[in-house]
């Protein structure tokens, strides 16, 4: 294979060929696979979940022996990660097969799972919870790692983000020969991502710096001077190798066109980060620019779902640095239905609803709903946001206008609300 | 636009202690009082500014273990902010916040860090990290039953002539007894200041505590306000200990 040198930064070394795998882990990763398609049939979910743990209650090395010999990419970060990953494994496609967890299952029994379900393959994109980013990184020995961004999400589950950018930056300094794709912008990334061999850094912008004022490393306050920022301790943001120019991706001798069909500036920062780690692990940076276009939905984020007279364009935001975001997407008057869960994976606390400017959104016509319209309908009404408050969301439409609708959900609302969409369609054949 | 009938809100070191959203007690305070006709404003301080002492209401939130002892020590530079927390505004301090105002606060390891020594408290680490959902009995009359989201891992405990905000239904709170008694204390309850552990942001589900604060500060008599949702949020997290989703 030929490995073209992208413009600027290291290319991951190939790793030595498949090995061998035991049958002890044969056998973990069959009956990880039955229990998965057992769980499909009973229609209790898509499995992967539950297969992955099957499969590592087994053998726990199952993640070391599948990701053997293939060349793994590593998604990473608060927010980002499944369209990121997804942009990635659309352009590493272009070059081989490739097993990706695309349905966001982002902890180790989820990469088992897709591992598992695509044996044999030479490249594999793994999108990883934060929080798990140091444990699977051990495992697989990435070629590349990822890493979008690091701020607050699901306050009563995580640590403080400072002891996980500490995390992240140990196990990234144990692997001397992977290729770390990093943030310049983003001071937590920065601090972490300084301790690797191999950085590459993106100037992939910050939306939210909520998180980042007091230095990741001494506590100090960081000063930020358009476009960087320093402490006094010396941390700073590295010259970045890579930067966005309007709709392009430029490194010192090459641009690169970044005309994506996903919206917002947040994912054209997502799709530069991509481009970087696709060129990282050889695929031709021209290749990989034109298959990141190809890329409209993301694990049903983006799509648009026609439904009696109204079209929704289904978005997903979880934490006020996804909302951030989100503001660049939403620009148009359109009215809007928004979803909040707090189950486990959202985060049972809902404070963070008050650190979203809901000020900024205008007067558009908005309804709250999910199990926590409650806590959204009184926010909004702080905020100075006329609305109305529909706990469900199906019933919730009702109160909206024919037309196109924006409907932000947070994780288990949009997945929630995506299912019951779904089963009303086949419901009406 | 200050005048002299605004009624101003220090809104101290969002940049420190901002981890947890309670900066929203903030925009709270301020709609709860425009919405009566009497105009309000947030001033943020941060730890770049000098803290104006003409506020009528200060409120500290919650933070991250350095991020809290640096405040700590921002706070004690400025001498004058401390005499207008002890002698003239009314206080609203939350989780690192209200810790910051005890006496001392010690980490894992048992070193000491002093505190602001404005209310007769200590913090020290618990065994387990507290984080759920708690539901205490209010002390002040009128305001009923608490509600909020507990996260942290401080021990609190009370000196002889200092009482709690609340009685603890379900939950931790202060993870100490209440004086001699056995039930379990939430926050501290003075003349001046309200200490509580209790984010959602605090206020935004317990409005009548946040119309307490408002008198407090404004000796005013404030009107009853409706607020749509608000009946529904207090009862998806008050119908009973169990609140699990």
């Amino acid at each position: 294979m030929v490995v073209q040198t992208p413009g600027a930064g290291p290319v991951a070394t190939v790793p030595p060929g498949p090995l061998p795998m035991g049958w002890w882990t044969r056998a973990a990763v069959s009956a990880g696979l039955a229990t998965a398609g057992l769980s499909r049939w009973l229609g209790l979910g898509a499995g992967s979940i539950i297969g992955g743990r099957v499969t590592l209650a087994l053998d726990r090395q199952a993640l070391r022996h599948l990701a053997a010999g293939r060349r793994v990419v590593l998604v990473s970060g608060t927010n980002g990660k499944t369209t990121t990953s997804h942009l990635v494994a659309a352009a590493v496609r272009t070059a081989g097969r490739v097993a990706h967890n695309a349905g966001g299952s982002n902890m180790a029994d989820g990469a088992v799972a897709a591992l598992a379900e695509a044996r044999g393959t030479e490249y594999a994109v793994i999108e990883v919870d934060e929080l798990h980013l140091a444990a699977v990184a051990e495992a697989v020995d990435p070629a590349v790692v990822v890493l979008l961004n690091l701020t607050r999400d699901q306050l009563d589950r995580a640590t403080e983000v400072g002891a996980i950018a500490s995390a992240v930056g140990k196990a990234l300094a144990r692997h001397s020969s992977t290729v770390v794709v990093a943030n310049a912008d983003d001071p937590m990334v920065v601090s972490a991502a300084a301790l690797a061999s191999r950085p590459i850094w993106v100037a992939a912008g910050a939306s939210w710096l909520g998180d980042a004022s007091s230095c990741p490393r001494c506590g100090q306050t960081l000063t930020f001077t358009e476009p960087g920022w320093h402490c006094a301790c010396g941390l700073g943001r590295p010259t970045p190798d890579w930067w966005i120019e309007d709709s392009k991706a430029c490194t010192a001798d090459a641009v690169l066109p970044l005309d994506i069909r996903l919206p917002g500036q947040v994912n054209r920062s997502n799709a530069a980060m991509a481009l970087v780690a696709a060129c990282a692990v050889g695929i031709p940076a021209d290749q990989a620019a034109s298959a990141l276009r190809e890329v409209e939905v993301v694990a049903g984020r983006y799509a648009v779902v026609h439904r009696g007279g109204q079209d929704l364009r289904m978005l997903l935001a979880k934490n006020p640095a996804g909302w951030a975001g989100m503001l660049s997407m939403l620009s148009d008057p359109r009215p809007l239905l928004v979803i909040i869960n707090a189950r486990e994976a959202d985060g049972r606390d809902t404070s963070w609803l008050w650190d979203v400017p809901f000020e900024q959104f205008g007067s558009r016509q908005v309804v709250a709903s999910g199990e926590r319209a409650a806590d959204l309908g009184v926010r909004l009404s702080y905020a100075g946001l006329e609305h109305r408050t529909v706990a469900d969301p199906l019933a919730a439409l009702k109160a909206l206008p024919p037309g196109q609708i924006d409907v932000v959900a947070n994780y288990t609302a949009f997945h929630q609300f995506r299912r019951r969409l779904g089963r009303e369609r086949e419901v009406a054949g | 636009m200050s005048g002299e009938s605004t009624v101003a809100i220090g809104l101290l070191l969002p940049d420190v202690l901002g981890t947890y959203s309670d900066a929203g007690n903030a925009t709270i305070l301020a709609q709860r009082l425009r919405w009566r006709g009497i105009a309000a404003e947030i001033r943020t301080i941060t730890v770049r500014d000098v803290p104006p002492t003409s506020c009528a209401v200060y409120l500290l939130g919650g933070g991250e273990d350095t991020a809290q002892l640096f405040a700590a020590d921002w706070l004690r530079r400025h001498e004058q902010l401390r005499r207008t927390l002890e002698t003239s505004a009314v206080t609203l301090a939350v989780c690192a916040g209200l810790q910051i105002l005890g006496r001392s606060m010690s980490d894992a390891k048992g070193q000491h860090y002093p505190g602001l020594g404005l209310l007769d408290i200590t913090t020290a680490p618990g065994r387990h990290r507290a984080v759920g959902e708690v539901v205490a009995t209010c002390a002040v009359p009128g305001v009923g039953s608490l509600t909020g989201f507990e996260n942290h891992r401080g021990v609190t405990t009370l000196g002889p002539g200092i009482a709690p905000l609340g009685r603890v239904i379900a939950g931790t709170g202060n993870g100490t007894g209440e004086g001699t008694t056995r039930h379990r204390g939430e926050g501290v309850l003075t003349e001046r200041i309200i200490g509580t552990y209790l984010h959602g942001p605090v206020l935004a589900r317990n409005p009548a505590l946040a119309d307490h604060i408002l008198h407090q500060a404004t000796g005013q008599l404030l009107p009853d306000l409706e607020l749509p949702d608000q009946a529904a949020l207090r009862q998806t997290y008050l119908r009973g200990p169990a609140v699990s989703g």
